[in-house]
């Protein structure tokens, strides 16, 4: 079973780049999940003011660019993990060295498989 | 507060606190039995530290370091153990002593040094899982019990044998380890070659139940798959300067790459040409050719894993069938047929040169093959050359062939295949 871990840091845009001690200490989380053989891919993402919203309605999209002021919670990143469980999944995310008001959602990968339709 | 939990509390708590053994067991076996120097012992006092968090820890909470905790908790059971036993003073002190000694991890060169240890702890319990002297099932059932914290019940349900059986091999095998007086601990570097090939095969063993059932309906059981694929990039971690290891991880990775495109709507087996490539994994075939040039960055030549990944990987940088290089997958086998020189490894390398220089090249080597005791009940020989016979034109004997390899399968699935095959001509 294939889970992402979604990294939302409370972080106001200014502090976005991390200290070296957090950079420091996310590497060896990142290297325990390696280690561990259950790291499939990471990615960190840029801020948020360098990026755009893309929102729709009545079928037209309208684009914003970042920040996004409004937003109360912002992606910082993502794991995919290998894991035989959900609990599993939530154990491994229990152990990030997360700073105070991060939060990470644990979201299990639909397979292939699991999208069943006529072949 | 009332302080009752209530059954459902327990049984949260239960499968959280199997999560945890998963991640943990291996280190604190391993590191148990660095200290008892025996397996079975160490096991045991592992399981029954296991049961002192399954009372505790509904109530208190998982610990900070849950390992840290079991790993205590063992240690001090063992020197009760070891007091009660009276065995030899100098055992019981010397544990006494490392228990005093034991800091708390302050960063730094002694995080290395921890790391180091449970590196060799853990390396130690798998060379001991794998060891030459037991039987490949009962390494394999071992090395899924300790090394990869499975259960008795998953364990018996991926091999399809009852849970007393996998339970017996499992004592069965650490008392041979005892009586054979295994030393425990990475072997020694002139010892390494072989008993890494052990450890390696039993990997491989262990990842191909997983890819194809030799029996019964089921064709794939790919959480035991995964299961191999974690214990394999585990061992590359702890043994990065192994071409091998990484050679098998790829490998491993890029046949895993394609779970789920080999089974098509009816749940019967697609062949690699036939597959929707579309439904190849590519992240995993990414982490597949990562771990090949891990391997050749290493230099020297690929051994047998290496080489077979080399193969995988032809097949996997093809966007169509039409476009697999052939003539570089024959070049690879007959490296690989010199270090492996198996009749199956053969029969492979014929298929490769009946597509890269037409079935009559291939079809004398095969004939070549007829002859060979080993292939004399193996499905896939008439099989292949009910294959290159079609293409010949020559149907009827094509058809002879499919018939006769359906009889030497006992799979369901792959005798469907044939027999549509059959129909077909």
């Amino acid at each position: 079973m294939r889970f992402m871990m979604i990294m939302m840091p409370n972080v106001p845009e200014e502090d976005w780049a991390p200290t070296p001690e957090a950079i420091a200490a996310m590497s060896k989380y990142n290297d325990e999940l390696t280690k561990a053989g259950v790291l499939l891919g990471l990615d960190g993402l840029q801020p948020p003011a360098t990026g755009a919203r893309v929102s729709f309605s009545g079928g037209t999209p309208t684009v914003t660019d970042g920040p996004f002021t409004e937003a109360k919670e912002m992606i910082g990143g993502y794991w995919l993990i290998q894991a035989r469980s959900r609990e599993e999944a939530v154990e491994w995310a229990t152990r990030c060295p997360a700073a105070d008001g991060d939060v990470i959602e644990v979201r299990q990968v639909y397979e292939l498989s699991d999208y069943a339709g006529p072949e | 507060m009332a302080g009752e939990l209530t059954g459902a509390d327990r049984r949260d708590a239960g499968r959280a606190i199997d999560a945890v053994w998963r991640i943990e067991s291996a280190r604190v076996i391993g590191g148990l039995a660095r200290l008892v120097h025996d397996i079975g012992w160490a096991e045991d006092l592992a399981q029954d530290a296991l049961v002192a968090a399954l009372e505790q820890w509904p109530r208190s909470g998982i610990p900070d370091n849950p390992g840290a905790w079991l790993m205590a908790t063992g240690k001090h059971r063992a020197i009760d153990q070891l007091r009660r036993r009276q065995m030899a003073e100098r055992r019981h002190e010397q544990l006494g002593r490392d228990q005093e000694r034991d800091p708390a991890p302050a960063g730094g060169d002694l995080d290395a040094q921890l790391d180091d240890q449970i590196g060799d702890d853990l390396l130690g319990l798998l060379f001991a899982t794998c060891h030459p002297v037991l039987s490949p099932s009962a390494r394999a059932a071992l090395t899924l019990r300790l090394f990869g914290g499975l259960s008795t019940a998953e364990i018996a349900r991926a091999f399809l044998v009852s849970e007393a059986t996998v339970a017996q091999r499992v004592v069965r095998a650490t008392r041979a380890l005892a009586e054979a007086r295994v030393p425990l601990g990475v072997p020694a570097p002139d010892e390494l070659g072989p008993r890494l090939a052990s450890v390696l095969e039993v990997i491989y063993l262990i990842f191909n139940e997983g890819y194809a059932a030799t029996t019964g309906e089921n064709w794939m059981r790919p959480a035991l798959g995964e299961d191999a694929l974690r214990v394999g990039r585990i061992v590359a971690e702890l043994l990065p300067g192994e071409a091998e290891v990484h050679g098998l991880v790829a490998l491993m990775e890029i046949q895993q790459s394609r779970a789920r495109a080999r089974q098509g709507p009816a749940g019967e087996p697609v062949l690699l040409l036939d597959q929707d490539r579309s439904r190849w994994d590519r992240r995993l075939i990414a982490r597949g050719l990562a771990a090949l040039a891990r391997a050749e960055r290493l230099g020297g030549m690929l051994g047998p894993y290496g080489l077979q990944a080399e193969i995988a990987a032809c097949h996997a940088r093809a966007v169509t069938a039409e476009q697999t290089d052939w003539i570089r997958i024959v070049a690879l086998y007959d490296a690989l047929v010199q270090l492996s020189p198996s009749p199956v490894v053969a029969l492979n390398r014929a298929v490769a040169v009946s597509m890269a220089f037409g079935p009559h090249a291939a079809l004398e080597l095969v004939d070549a093959l007829s002859a060979e005791p080993l292939l004399a009940a193996y499905h896939l020989l008439p099989s292949v050359r009910a294959d290159l016979l079609t293409r010949l034109g020559r149907t009827a004997e094509a058809r002879d062939e499919l018939v006769r390899a359906a009889s030497l399968t006992q799979n369901a699935s792959e005798q469907r295949l044939l027999a549509q095959r059959a129909e077909r001509l």
